[in-house]
């Protein structure tokens, strides 16, 4: 057990530091230079070479590198170039924003495409499963900004039961703050609901036609306890795994929510980084993003050892 | 020698692989997402091609004092902001996505599938060294991956497709490394190593073949996620520039519309997107359905 974890940490830790490399090479050795960049085609080259001197990127690469990823270990990510604050402060600030929107979303969407996914298994062949299945994938593939415009026509403009901002004064009671917050975290309701409710229907019809289940039945025990006490903790396992790495979608969808709501989290911050060529602040705004990821498949993983007696004990005798 | 020995193998293997193709078209053609899906996709390729001849008016041409007029005999789909024809808009708006879809998935399927194919094939040192760059990109959301590039190099339709093919190459490798590790099993992946084959033929002219099925199933599901990934792209500002009547492009420029409930220029290239998106998704879901009976 301790070593599957260490093996599993280490690994994600060699993971994360090939991130770190793609990351700086990507904004770094990519044709043209970085003052060039900022300054436009038509800045004196004098002050594109003060510029360059000023950020470092005169040095050589792996000084750069070295410098940028020892200041990323001590927390020091450096000045954001557009905001003129430390690109720490930044960040926090906008990772606590969009996990709170996050949340909304996971707190509506997990109880509701778990419970969709044990229903259309249940129900498998049925009409049922077939609205849940159908719906569930088209609703996944569809871009969140093209959801969102449907759901603000529909629940803000017609029928006004929903707030189209996110903007709630500051000292609003939490209640308040997440009423406002529903809108822009239903399409992201509707890109998870059918990942997730895939993934239970599966486990779920696995577990269902396993020789288990049908012992319990055949033994006697009423169909109820044999779904909630041999079919669903068996079941529900991949879920966990599944929901831990929707997070890395997450953030992707978040940037156009945010962007599109004026909700100022980390996805808002990376896309006015990008658009406004903030080097230091996509760097480590792009790296904050891989941690939480392989943060969070981590995290499953480890929950999903525990649960799985098979390999919590494997290695015992 | 090895030829003669070989050829009537090959021969056999090949016109058995024909006939499982045209079993699995047969069935293709009773699967009703699979038509549905195809007959929507085809349904915009038509448009694309004869968008010049199918729309009513030019999609570029401004005419402000008839602009937001709403649905009506002369504008099926009303005006936009700039009193341009919706309807034009939205035919002409689909030539963009669906050539820069396809490619951006092609190009990630083609790399993707080689990248799997000799992580698959060499296992030790290289495939652990592939695994963990695939590993590593895998950790963020194309849209990051996409917009870390982007800000290096600028936004265009050549780069969008670039980018997009680049996200999407590590996530078909794995697929193709799972299907090669159980085939490289297989005796005759064997034999061709014992007639002493070369590891690029063994590979591409013998295992490939036969993992073609989920790499077939990959393709599809990733041109949904791509239509979804450069639409959103272009909505955010980083493809096409401003005036084209790309369909993402369009929905930002008139979003702000939206809340005045002129909804007509922001939901009619929406609902193509969503049409496009869903066709897709059914035509995959159909094609893994075939392939997997």
């Amino acid at each position: 057990m301790l070593r599957f974890l260490l093996r599993r940490v280490a690994l994600a830790l060699v993971t994360l530091w090939v991130l770190s490399v793609i990351i700086f090479l990507a904004s770094h050795a990519l044709p043209g230079d970085v003052g060039r960049r900022i300054l436009g085609p038509f800045a004196d080259p004098r002050a594109v070479a003060t510029l360059d001197h000023s950020l470092g990127v005169d040095r050589p690469l792996l000084v750069q590198y070295l410098t940028w990823i020892g200041g990323f270990v001590h927390g020091d990510l450096g000045m954001s170039l557009s905001f003129h604050v430390p690109v720490s402060q930044l960040l926090l600030r906008g990772l606590g924003n969009s996990v709170k929107l996050a949340a909304v979303a996971f707190v509506i969407v997990v109880p509701l495409s778990i419970f969709g996914g044990i229903v259309a298994a249940l129900r498998r062949g049925r009409l049922l499963d077939r609205i849940i299945t159908v719906g569930g994938l088209s609703a996944t593939a569809m871009p969140e900004f093209v959801t969102s415009i449907v759901l603000i026509l529909v629940l803000s403009i017609s029928l006004k039961v929903l707030p189209i901002s996110v903007q709630v004064p500051p000292d609003a009671d939490p209640l308040t703050q997440i009423y406002h917050l529903i809108l822009p975290s239903l399409p992201l309701v509707l890109v998870l609901f059918g990942y997730i409710a895939r993934i239970t229907r599966a486990g779920m019809i696995e577990a269902l036609e396993s020789d288990y289940t049908r012992t319990a039945v055949l033994k006697g025990l009423p169909w109820r306890t044999v779904v909630i006490r041999h079919v669903l903790r068996n079941a529900l396992m991949p879920t966990i795994a599944v929901v831990a790495t929707q997070t890395g979608y997450l953030i992707g969808g978040l940037v156009v929510i945010e962007t599109m709501f004026n909700y100022q989290g980390i996805g808002q911050l990376l896309f006015t980084a990008v658009s406004q060529k903030d080097f230091p602040l996509i760097q480590a705004g792009v790296m904050t993003v891989g941690i939480v990821y392989l943060g969070a498949t981590l995290l499953a993983d480890i929950s999903y050892s525990l649960l799985n007696p098979r390999i919590r004990l494997a290695g015992r005798e | 020698m090895s030829a003669v020995i070989s050829f009537p193998r090959l021969e056999t293997a090949a016109s058995a692989r024909r006939q499982a193709w045209t079993e699995r078209l047969r069935l293709a053609l009773r699967t009703p997402s699979l038509l549905v899906g195809a007959a929507v996709v085809l349904f915009w390729i038509l448009c694309a091609i004869f968008a010049a001849k199918i729309a009513p008016y030019d999609p570029l041409q401004p005419d402000i004092l008839h602009k937001l007029l709403p649905p009506s005999a002369a504008h099926r789909f009303g005006t936009d902001g700039l009193g341009r024809d919706v309807l034009s808009r939205v035919i002409f708006g689909s030539r963009g996505i669906l050539v820069a879809a396809p490619l951006a998935t092609l190009l990630g399927t083609v790399g993707g599938t080689a990248i799997g194919l000799v992580a698959g094939y060499f296992r030790g040192l290289v495939e652990e060294v592939l695994m963990r760059i695939t590993d590593a990109f895998l950790a963020l959301p194309t849209i990051v991956t996409a917009l870390l590039v982007l800000a290096a190099v600028g936004g265009s339709t050549t780069t969008v497709i670039l980018v997009i093919g680049l996200g999407f190459a590590p996530i078909i490798a794995r697929t193709v490394r799972a299907a090669v590790l159980s085939e490289a099993q297989l005796e005759y992946v064997e034999a061709a190593k014992l007639r002493q084959e070369r590891a690029p033929y063994v590979m591409f002219v013998e295992i490939l073949p036969n993992v073609m099925g989920p790499v077939l199933v990959e393709f599809t599901v990733r041109l949904g996620y791509a239509v979804f990934a450069i639409a959103t792209l272009s909505f955010l500002g980083f493809g096409i520039p401003p005036p084209a009547p790309d369909w993402g492009l369009t929905i930002a420029e008139q979003y702000t519309y939206l809340i005045a409930n002129l909804w007509w220029p922001v939901l009619f290239p929406a609902l193509a997107i969503a049409s496009v998106v869903i066709a897709v998704n059914l035509f995959a879901d159909g094609l893994s359905q075939v392939l997997e009976r």
